[in-house]
């Protein structure tokens, strides 16, 4: 048996934490305590994954690979490991993990202890999804992310809970089916599901599809991930589960579930099709051009302040796909620190809404006005917030939306025509963040209810702080970000390129 | 044994005409009693025409199954009439066509 | 000496300590502590400024980049080549826009100590004028585009957070000022749009986006050779220009290369273009953005309401340094703009437009702010003009009195302001009835005779009119006339079609300045007070008319920092454009202007005829009975008046044609495109129902109806077969006999049958 790796580690730790809350956790602060420490533990030991992390390496690091299902013609493997494309979305999860933990410890009353059980195991879930090699270790917990998150919408969400939570999990699902086959199929013809060995198979030339086939193959992949970034017209689930979803579960939900899906883009459509990606970039870039416009004009018609936020993370994540699909190595990088980004900047966005939401148990922002006098510290938060999410130069948005930009720009498949209306998403997002700002935090305190309203307490002012710390770190020093991504993208965009110059001769 | 007197057809004409008797008596008589007397003559006419047949052929074979009809009639009529008995007890009368407890 | 740059971070982060320390700790400093926190830090970095100054001057003008301590790598992406680091650059250029900036700037924050006394948000006011010093100063010393970016938005956020910084004023008033604020915002970030586009294709071009790279100095062309050395300016000998480091170049000196070589094709993605082309590109949208921040045709519509904010504000921000960052951008990328001739006559066009439509509009308005307003937006014009004509040193100098007696008399309009505001208190004790209502401190119907009351911030005042409608000594007149001049030879000597138009314009919007200025001088000092207020009008606190006083003093004098020569006795004692030597060093196509005696005269006669009309349409009768304007009673001049007060409906043009139609849109999509037909009739109606009325038709009848029927019928089925043969068991002993007996016959015949047939031979 050799050694465990770190991943290993840091992947199983919620799920120890799982048990011993299950075993030795009995009243409800034992429940969120014991969350909390083991959401902090994780991130912790997650830390030092970066610093055994060789910048120099581009492919997997820290990697263990065991045998689980054999059978004549296939095999599944309990593989994992990390690359310069995943460590930072590994990151993000143990990273924001805590920080929703955190804000729920007020928020959430009844049903406590199964509360914080799903929250440890959607930590586990999204972890696997992150880490896993084989295709279809991927797939069961892409799946199994689901579950906590259909329970947490559906039990402690708003009025239209259950509608949102099926809808949800439907309309995920269904994309996800289409995925299983395509898994299905590639492992039965590749003779394993480990995406390394399938890697190496097409690199020579002991696997091969035929254009056709990779095409297919793509949009199975393709629909799956699409409906989870969420991509124009796949979008309709997002609006209705933030609304119902409790503030952590919007938290969790735009920080690192909507990552799952550009992710998939990139570890799996990229590199197994590249031919196909070359292809399909123009119109996915369409999509995601479309998704930017649109997010961001829906959003500025707005009354309901989640929703807005809600669309407002189509717009954003339309830029991660536009990044993706550059096909170069600016627009990829840009496009996985612009996931970072956002999962930081809307996380904190929700975290925001959330404290309103406590105080005032809405989210119509014509409820608000003047805030900025009632609850100053809380303002001031809220003001870097947004203006990360609107990417003020300075601060994190801006280093991804510009990297993004930068490598549409000099895209070989994508036209300038790209980058321009993309570029028009700066200004529209700026209308809707500050017409969100204006209108809840200046004006006139005028109204009755919103004049003695409490500060932050210290639950939710030490969920956004570290948020805070993370805008600005990143938005300084972007360099060391992109540091860790950079060996890994080389390969990836050389695999890219490379493969169409073999491919063509098909 | 020699085959003087009378045929073996006789005696099997006999046991028939006998057996049908007793049969017509079980079909139609009322009196569980005598139906049970023609129970025993049905019996009895075959007893007739298997020593007919053992004496002619079978040897003690025959024989022998017609002491055990005969121990078998004798236990089954006391069984029968002790029931007899008893159901008088109850319904003061053996008429069979009175008897129809196990009906449907 | 040359150790002395090293301290440029220091512009930056002092303004941050000073941001920081009132932030956290304001509260507890009080008033004082407060603004000698603020004005310190503000003040402090003007010295840092000048020891870079004097550290440039002794080391023979050669510029350094020097990188910001622990955090110089920002952005690197070694696969992609991108190396964008946060690194300083100090070269003359960058040091006049820091001595503009913090000099100004220091004399603002001290006047603003009075200004903003007793508001409740003292410490937050002093926490943003440090902010914005800091991301102007990050915009000039920045080396590389995207630094200078950071720098360009924010000094817009601080924009936003100072404009709207009285959001809160009760009757709707904190409203408008904070939608005042987001206007601001929104409107510089389609100039940002611009800009950002052009960064992209820069960096594809060049590969990087770097000015210069450490070392390297602009590759020199000179027209004239240098001057005689005069005060500090040493010249710099020609030879040691031409070593240049190894390796790549920066943008700047890169383009110049190509331009020398010329047929340079620039391949980057699924662009091909040639490098002339791709410059017309790069320069216009860098335009854009210029248009935005210094608030040209078509983005000039924030400005005006962006008085909203605290007059120190207006001053600092809305007059003397953010608008101008503009100007700065266009003049350090003056080696692009050399090259794009299309688009230097787009710049010059919408620069000499923009002032005098501007202008005009000025001569309509009643609030003193907003004459103010427009009429700096009419002298960025100037100088938006003059970079399109390729005067980078006349631009440059005009940004620098302009910035000094703009600042003047804008801080000498809030001296204005806090007056009437006393006075009005004074009268109405503190009570104000219901019939004052209409009331307003700002508009300069309610003003007049305040020459008397506020004899400070008239002479001064004064100044600031005079060196703004360039009357010679005073400093507009050096600046103005230079940009007049260039634009009149770029015409003539060069062709340029752009440079007649300039100056035409330019010429006719000068006049038009000279015409407002008086008449704001004379509606608000001259003649009798026109109300209570005015008649009860204090002058202001010392806090407040020192910098007055300096600033004043700064109008009459700055302009002999560049003498032009041909200007007799003066251009021998003070030196031949000082100050354009001084720039050619990092500015390489700034070039030396000459005095022309004969344009001079006339512009000067034109500002003094400009003056005198206005005096004799504000005569002291008209004043004192001021109802209307008699601008807008004249009927000739009615329709004209009209229009400029009502600002050319510009402002109603863009809402019905652009705000409007978006908003509507948003709203039409949001509820009609994405949420009922989208998200209700698509997915709901179209999708879920029918799959719910298929599962319900599987369920109702497939299911139940057919499937359980079936099987229930089964079951009755069996029931019934049992029924009908129970009967059987009639319960009667001899019938159970007589069954035995057929079955026996049967079973008789069965056996019998195939033996009979054998015996019968069958």
């Amino acid at each position: 048996m050799e050694d465990i790796s770190l991943v290993t580690v840091v992947f199983m730790l919620p799920l120890v934490g799982l048990v011993l809350m299950l075993l030795f956790a009995r009243t409800e602060q034992g429940y969120r305590w014991g969350a909390l420490v083991t959401s902090l533990v994780t991130f912790g030991v997650s830390l030092l994954l970066l610093r055994n992390f060789d910048t120099g390496v581009s492919g997997l690091q820290m990697v263990q690979k065991v045998d689980w299902i054999t059978a004549d013609s296939f095999t599944i493997r309990y593989y994992v490991g990390v690359d310069g494309i995943s460590i930072w979305l590994v990151m993000l999860t143990t990273f924001i993990m805590p920080l929703a933990i955190l804000a729920s410890f007020n928020p959430i009353k009844d049903r406590v202890r199964l509360y914080y059980l799903f929250m440890v195991l959607m930590e586990w879930a999204m972890l696997g999804v992150f880490v896993a090699q084989d295709l279809f270790l991927f797939y069961i917990f892409w799946e199994v992310t689901l579950v906590p998150m259909y329970f947490l919408i559906g039990i402690w969400g708003a009025e239209d809970r259950i509608y949102a939570a099926v809808k949800f999990f439907l309309y995920t699902m269904a994309g996800s089916l289409l995925m299983l086959l395509a898994i299905l199929w590639l492992g039965n013809k590749a003779g394993t599901f480990s995406l390394p060995d399938i890697l190496a198979k097409l690199e020579t030339g002991e696997l091969s599809f035929s254009t056709n086939t990779a095409r297919w193959l793509f949009l199975a992949f393709g629909i799956a991930f699409a409906i989870k970034v969420p991509m124009w017209p796949l979008h309709s689930w997002l609006p209705d589960a933030h609304v119902q979803a409790p503030t952590a579960g919007s938290v969790i939900l735009a920080g690192v579930l909507l990552k799952m899906g550009t992710y998939g883009f990139v570890r799996f459509n990229l590199p197994l099709f590249p031919e196909a990606s070359k292809t399909f970039a123009p119109y996915v870039a369409v999509l995601a051009v479309i998704g930017i416009i649109y997010g961001a004009w829906v959003s500025y018609g707005q009354k309901d302040v989640k929703k807005l936020v809600a669309y407002s993370s189509i717009s954003h994540l339309g830029f991660v796909m536009l990044g993706l699909f550059a096909l170069n190595p600016a627009g990829i990088q840009g496009g996985i620190l612009q996931m970072v980004n956002h999962g930081i900047s809307t996380g904190g966005l929700f975290l925001l809404v959330g404290v309103l939401y406590e105080r005032r148990h809405t989210k119509l922002m014509s409820a608000f006005g003047g805030i900025w006098r009632a609850m100053p510290l809380y303002s001031g938060i809220a003001l870097v917030i947004v203006l990360s999410s609107m990417g003020l130069p300075g601060l994190n948005g801006f280093v991804g939306e510009f990297t993004i930009l930068l490598g549409s720009a000099g895209s070989s498949v994508l036209s300038w025509w790209f980058t321009f209306f993309a570029a028009i998403g700066i200004i529209l997002a700026a209308v809707y963040m500050l017409y969100m700002f204006n209108t809840v935090f200046m004006g006139a305190l005028d109204k009755e209810e919103n004049k003695r309203l409490p500060d932050l307490n210290w639950q939710e002012l030490w969920s956004l702080v570290p948020i805070l710390v993370m805008v600005f770190v990143i938005g300084l020093q972007a360099g060391y970000f992109f540091k860790f991504m950079d060996g890994s993208v080389q390969e990836l965009v050389d695999q890219v390129n490379t493969y169409v110059m073999t491919a063509a001769g098909q | 044994m020699g085959s003087s007197g009378v045929s073996i057809e006789l005696y099997v004409l006999l046991s028939a005409v006998l057996f049908i008797m007793g049969t017509i008596g079980v079909l139609l008589r009322r009196n569980a009693i005598l139906v049970f007397m023609s129970v025993e003559l049905m019996l009895n006419a075959a007893n007739l025409a298997l020593v007919a047949f053992a004496r002619q052929w079978a040897g003690g074979d025959g024989h022998l199954m017609v002491f055990f009809v005969m121990t078998v009639a004798a236990a089954e009529v006391a069984v029968g009439l002790a029931l007899i008995v008893a159901i008088f007890r109850t319904k003061k009368s053996i008429d069979i066509d009175n008897l129809h407890l196990f009906k449907e | 000496m040359e150790n002395f740059f090293n301290l440029v971070p220091l512009v930056v982060l002092i303004p941050l300590a000073g941001m920081l320390i009132n932030l956290f700790a304001g509260k507890h400093l009080g008033e004082r502590g407060v603004g000698i926190v603020g004005a310190g830090a503000s003040a402090l970095t003007f010295f840092v400024a000048v020891l870079l100054w004097i550290a440039q001057v002794n080391t023979g003008y050669k510029a350094a980049v020097v990188d910001m301590p622990l955090l110089a790598d920002w952005i690197t992406i070694p696969s992609a080549n991108v190396t964008i680091p946060w690194a300083f650059r100090v070269d003359t250029l960058s040091v006049t826009m820091m001595l503009v900036v913090t000099g100004v700037g220091t004399l603002i924050h001290i006047y603003a100590i009075g200004y903003m006394h007793g508001d409740e948000r003292f410490p937050r006011f002093f926490v943003y004028m440090n902010m914005f010093l800091l991301f102007m100063l990050i915009l000039v010393t920045g080396n590389n585009f995207l630094m200078m970016f950071v720098g360009w938005e924010g000094v817009g956020l601080c924009s936003y957070l100072l404009i709207g910084f009285w959001f809160d004023k009760p009757k709707g008033v904190g409203w408008r000022n904070s939608d005042a604020a987001r206007k601001a915002f929104i409107v510089n970030r389609v100039g940002d749009f611009g800009l950002v586009l052009g960064v992209l294709i820069t960096f594809w071009t060049f590969g990087t986006l770097d000015f210069y790279h450490p070392g390297e100095e602009p590759i020199a062309h000179h027209a004239e050779a240098a001057e005689e050395p005069r005060l500090f300016v040493p010249p710099i000998p020609q030879e040691e220009k031409a070593h240049q480091p190894e390796g790549p170049l920066g943008v700047f000196n890169q383009a110049e290369v190509w331009l020398e070589e010329g047929g340079h094709k620039v391949d980057f993605g699924m662009v091909s273009l040639s490098f002339e082309t791709t410059l017309t590109l790069i320069t216009l949208l860098f335009l854009l953005g210029a248009t935005g921040k210094s608030a040209q045709i078509p983005l000039f519509v924030w400005l005006p309401d962006a008085m909203a904010g605290p007059t120190p504000v207006s001053a600092l921000i809305h007059a003397a340094t953010m608008v101008t960052a503009g100007v700065y951008m266009m003049v350090r990328a003056n080696v692009f703009y050399h090259a794009a001739e299309l688009t230097s006559f787009v710049v010059a066009v919408i620069g000499a437009t923009t002032a005098l439509v501007a202008g005009f509009i000025a001569v309509g308005q009643w609030d003193i702010k907003r004459v103010l307003a427009y009429s700096t937006v009419s002298q960025l014009g100037f100088m938006v003009a003059a970079v399109g004509v390729g005067a980078y040193a006349a631009a440059m100098f005009h940004l620098v009195t302009h910035a000094c007696f703009k600042a003047l008399l804008f801080l000498g309009s809030g001296s204005v302001i806090h007056g009437m505001e006393h006075g009005h208190h004074h009268v109405t004790h503190g009570h104000p009835s219901h019939l004052d209502d209409d009331f307003d401190p700002q508009d300069m119907r309610f003003m007049g005779g305040l020459k008397e009351r506020m004899p400070v911030t008239y002479w001064t005042y004064l100044f600031g009119t005079l060196a703004l409608a360039g009357i010679i000594p005073f400093a507009g007149f050096w600046s103005k006339d230079e940009i007049l001049l260039d634009s009149l030879k770029a015409g003539v000597n060069k062709g340029l079609l752009g440079g007649y138009i300039a100056f035409v314009l330019l010429l006719t919007a000068a006049a038009f300045t000279a015409f407002y200025m008086w008449r704001q001088v004379s509606l608000i000092f001259l003649g009798k007070p026109r109300h209570a207020a005015a008649a009860h009008a204090e002058e202001s606190a010392r806090v407040m008319t020192v910098p007055l006083i300096i600033l004043a003093a700064l109008s009459l004098l700055i302009g002999f920092i560049n003498v032009p020569g041909g200007f007799p006795i003066l251009d021998w004692i003070l030196g031949k454009h000082q100050f354009t030597s001084f720039l050619e060093h990092s500015v390489t196509y700034a070039h030396a202007g000459t005095f022309n005696f004969l344009l001079a005269t006339f512009a000067v006669l034109l500002a003094l005829g400009a003056i005198y009309l206005a005096r004799s349409v504000y005569s002291e009768p008209v004043l004192a009975t001021l109802r209307r304007d008699p601008l807008e009673v004249d009927p000739r001049t009615q329709r004209g008046f009209a229009l400029a007060n009502a600002k050319l409906y510009w402002d109603e043009f863009y809402f019905t044609y652009i705000v409007y139609p978006y908003r509507n849109a948003a709203y039409w999509l949001a509820q009609e495109v994405d949420w009922r037909f989208w998200h209700d009739y698509v997915h709901n109606r179209l999708i879920r129902d029918p799959f719910n009325a298929a599962t319900a038709v599987l369920t109702w009848r497939v299911d139940k109806g057919l499937i359980d029927r079936a099987f229930d019928g089964l079951g009755w089925l069996t029931r019934r077969v049992g029924q009908r043969l129970r009967t059987i068991q009639t319960g009667y002993v001899h019938m159970y006999a007589l069954s035995v007996l057929f079955g026996a016959l049967l079973v008789m015949f069965l056996i019998l049958v195939p033996l009979i047939r054998d015996w019968l031979g069958l």
